[in-house]
């Protein structure tokens, strides 16, 4: 029986391509059938009957898809995230190192620095940083090539990404800039408190105008396999978020193995995030190309099975220009064009904006000026 | 318009200097043909423009290069400490490597593969051939064949277009590291890197005779592989040739080793890993246009997850990209020439017309030259003529299999057994297949990896001996 469940739960549909078209065609959101597949016997059925409480109120019923049901008791989300197929390691680092060596030139290049730009959340997460501080980071945000000849104006950034204490320093700045400002919460970076103090730090910054929450996930709850612990949490947060973006950080360098990253990117959507994210930025490693390929992977059979569209983040780690460039690619050519966009990939990064700056320079004047000319905030 | 859009990224072909005409290299120089020989053009088949003249080496021709390799034999080569010859190779190894620019761009335009794989895969691979075999030449009595095992004589070799210098490399390296001498005759289509690599001898000041390049077609290779003073044969091409080859040297007292064709299963189960598998399979049978040996020809899947991998299959191939093989973004090259791509696509419509299903990506393929789109099978049965002949082109053929003991019979049921492929996650069942699969290579979890340290061969029909590692030594020794 066990062997019957292994073997359904992964028949997750993918998208077909139609013939003669260039673009697969978008599966339905199709009802999902994953444990009736199996042959599973009325009586475990009824032994995980759902708990009185336990799905109201949260991001799967407005999903309507009979896949979320898998998260009706530990044991059927054991099960499915188990089922999911394996990631060869060896193959996914072959896979993200071949496409690294894309190589982007010329009118694609600068394509790719622009779209950049407009993914980058911009970030500062540090016990330093002050109402000063965040003030400079949203001005170089709205006018990030301040004084810098570029040829064309340059776009703004996608957010300012920040602690929940400075989000209403942020958003007086950011009024009517169009650029969102993203507080990380849930007792950032490590997790480790109550479930109620997590949701009230998210309340909060949303209260204060922010429209993006980045929240942590319960490693220490998932890497001894409590899965509904995990998903709870973020159904939780995901409320507490009401109208604001949710990006759930999975902080991959601790969950360390692929097979790990693939479950908690599935047990994040399924739990309603709107984005999965790599890390704080605080663990060593944090975003790397492999890992966020298995992500985009994810998301693009997520998407397939469900119909939703979620959104990847790496952060941590992304420094130049050719860096977010083979992000970019690994984007296009694992989910398509349709992620190429900020609703649905970001970079969280501070200095990777300036090496950017200085390439669309290079590219538009054919000279760098020099990193005395970009602008330090 | 994709919103997306590459662009075009040549790497430049201004480093080689591709010269008007070319001679034979016979004892350390360039000289020319005979008056019995001919002249023939090699062309670049993503634009079919001429590159180069070569000649057509006649038999005459032949008996001097032998004559040269014999004397360097006699002479030089075979009393020569091993590691002194060691250091000749260690020469010729750096050399390929800081020449390895030019000499990946010469291989695309001659060949027609995409340079990120002649500069990624094959041109590394001719260097760590070189390398790896430079370090056995002083140390062939630990090589398991004997306390002092002598070189063989004369090295005949006849070496096909697919991978034109890796497989210049994985004959001369082993041969020379031994204390034999070669005559080595390149694919009439692609002459261009080993002339290329006559100049890297020079360059090393490898005696004269010690490696010498013959060029021409089939005539050119009988009168190699029949000379009376060559003492080990070495051929990697077609079964067709091979057979030829082993008959003409029957009786004699010649050593022969071939490596020729395949069909090669590439087995999935059911709790592969999905998206790293079909990586595996594209790399399987698109890798170099699907001009190899070894190719994953023959995907079989098992039945409970076909749908779900062929869909997949699908999608990935939609982000193959065909066209100009300098391009660094290009997958696809060009196929090497009108006569491969006219038993390609025959072969193909034989597919069609036995009722298997084609499905290729959208793909718009150059007006000039040779090219085939990639293309998948599905519906195909072993009595298909898709599943049993050696198509040699970007075309994989699709079977299905509901046990593991299905998989094997269908997958050993070839007259070839060159190489196979096993996807799974579960490590006992990789063991377990790979032990009944009657193929030389079982690659488990990855598909056409090579590595100097590690024997090739065939079993069946795929031909005999052992190329790369301690085995390849074996058959440039007497013991």
């Amino acid at each position: 029986m066990v062997y019957d469940l292994y073997v359904h739960a992964h028949k997750v549909p993918v998208a077909t391509p139609v013939r003669g078209s260039a673009t697969p065609a978008v599966a339905a959101a199709q009802p999902y059938k994953i444990v009736t597949a199996a042959r599973v016997d009325s009586a475990f059925m009824s032994a995980i009957a759902i708990q009185p409480g336990q799905t109201s109120a949260n991001g799967r019923a407005a999903r309507g898809n009979d896949l979320f049901d898998v998260a009706r008791s530990e044991a059927t989300l054991r099960t499915f995230l188990h089922g999911l197929p394996g990631v060869d390691a060896v193959g996914a680092d072959a896979r993200a190192a071949m496409l690294a060596t894309r190589s982007i030139k010329t009118t694609a290049k600068a394509f790719a620095i622009d779209l950049a730009i407009r993914m980058i959340d911009l970030t500062t997460l540090e016990g330093a940083d002050t109402p000063g501080k965040v003030r400079a980071l949203c001005a170089k945000g709205r006018q990030p090539d301040a004084g810098l000849d570029t040829g064309s104006p340059c776009p703004p950034v996608a957010a300012i990404c920040i602690y929940p204490s400075l989000v209403p320093v942020a958003v007086a700045e950011l009024a009517g800039s169009g650029i969102h400002v993203a507080s990380v919460a849930t007792a950032f970076p490590s997790g480790q408190a109550p479930l109620d103090v997590k949701i009230a730090d998210t309340k909060a910054a949303v209260a204060d105008g922010a429209d993006e929450i980045d929240m942590v996930i319960n490693r220490g709850a998932f890497l001894a396999g409590r899965y509904l612990d995990v998903y709870e949490e973020i159904v939780a947060v995901k409320t507490a978020c009401g109208p604001a973006h949710l990006k759930v950080i999975l902080e991959t360098g601790e969950l360390a193995t692929y097979d790990n990253v693939r479950r908690a990117s599935w047990l994040a959507m399924l739990a309603g995030g709107d984005f999965i994210k790599t890390s704080t930025g605080k663990v060593t490693p944090a975003a790397t190309l492999p890992v966020t390929l298995i992500m985009l992977e994810a998301v693009r059979d997520f998407e397939a099975a469900t119909g939703h569209l979620v959104g990847v983040k790496p952060a941590g780690g992304i420094r130049t220009t050719k860096d977010a460039v083979r992000y970019l690619v690994t984007v296009n050519e694992t989910c398509g064009e349709r992620w190429l966009d900020p609703a649905y990939f970001r970079f969280g990064a501070s200095s990777l904006l300036n090496d950017l700056l200085m390439q669309r320079q290079k590219l538009a004047t054919g000279a760098y000026a020099g990193p005395d000319y970009v602008t330090l905030d | 318009m994709a919103i997306f859009d590459y662009a075009p990224a040549p790497e430049s072909s201004a480093i080689v200097d591709i010269r008007p005409s070319y001679g034979l290299f016979i004892g350390g120089e360039f000289v020319d043909g005979d008056s019995d020989s001919g002249r023939f053009k090699t062309v670049n088949p993503a634009t079919e423009e001429p590159l180069a003249e070569i000649v057509d080496a006649s038999p005459g021709d032949v008996d001097r290069a032998v004559a040269a390799a014999r004397h360097a034999y006699d002479r030089v080569w075979s009393r020569m400490p091993g590691k002194d010859r060691a250091k000749y190779l260690f020469r010729i190894a750096r050399l390929i490597q800081e020449r390895s620019r030019e000499l990946a761009v010469l291989e695309s335009i001659d060949n027609g593969k995409p340079i990120r794989e002649s500069r990624d895969v094959d041109i590394p691979l001719v260097a760590a051939h070189f390398f790896y075999y430079a370090g056995w030449a002083d140390k062939l009595r630990y090589a398991g064949f004997g306390d002092d095992p002598r070189p063989i004589g004369v090295a005949g070799q006849v070496i096909p277009w697919n991978f034109p210098m890796l497989m210049l490399a994985w004959k001369i390296a082993p041969a020379l590291a031994a204390g034999n001498t070669v005559v080595l005759k390149p694919a009439e289509t692609t002459p261009l890197t080993a002339l290329a690599f006559a100049d890297i001898c020079q360059q090393a000041d490898l005696p004269p005779g010690v490696v010498n390049i013959v060029t021409g077609a089939g005539d050119t290779g009988r009168a190699v592989v029949e000379h009376a003073d060559v003492d080990k044969v070495a051929f990697t091409g077609s079964t067709e040739v091979g057979r030829a080859i082993a008959k003409a040297v029957a009786g004699t007292r010649k050593r022969i080793t071939l490596e020729l064709g395949g069909k090669a299963a590439n087995i999935v189960f059911e709790d592969a890993a999905i998206d790293q598998a079909v990586e595996g399979i594209v790399n399987g049978i698109f890798f170099n246009q699907g001009h190899v040996c070894c190719a994953g020809s023959r995907l079989l899947v098992q039945e409970s997850v076909a749908d779900e991998l062929l869909d997949s299959l699908r999608r990935r191939m939609t982000r193959l990209r065909l066209g100009d093989p300098l391009d660094k973004n290009t997958d696809i090259g060009a196929i090497n020439s009108a006569v491969q791509l006219a038993r390609i696509r025959e072969l193909s419509e034989v597919g069609a017309r036995e009722g298997a299903e084609p499905w290729s990506p959208p793909c718009d393929l150059p007006a000039r030259g040779f090219w085939f789109a990639p293309t998948i099978y599905t519906g195909v049965s072993q009595a298909h003529r898709i599943a049993r002949e050696e198509i040699f082109g970007p075309v994989l053929a699709v079977l299905t299999f509901r046990t593991p003991a299905e998989a094997v019979e269908k997958a050993n049921n070839t007259p070839y057994g060159l190489s196979a492929g096993v996807w799974t996650e579960k490590g006992s069942r990789i063991l377990a297949i790979a032990d009944r699969l009657r193929a030389g290579v079982v690659w488990a979890n990855t598909f056409n990896k090579f590595d100097p340290a590690s024997p090739f061969g065939g079993y069946k029909e795929s031909g005999y001996g052992r190329e790369g590692g301690r085995h390849g030594l074996e058959a440039y020794l007497a013991h």
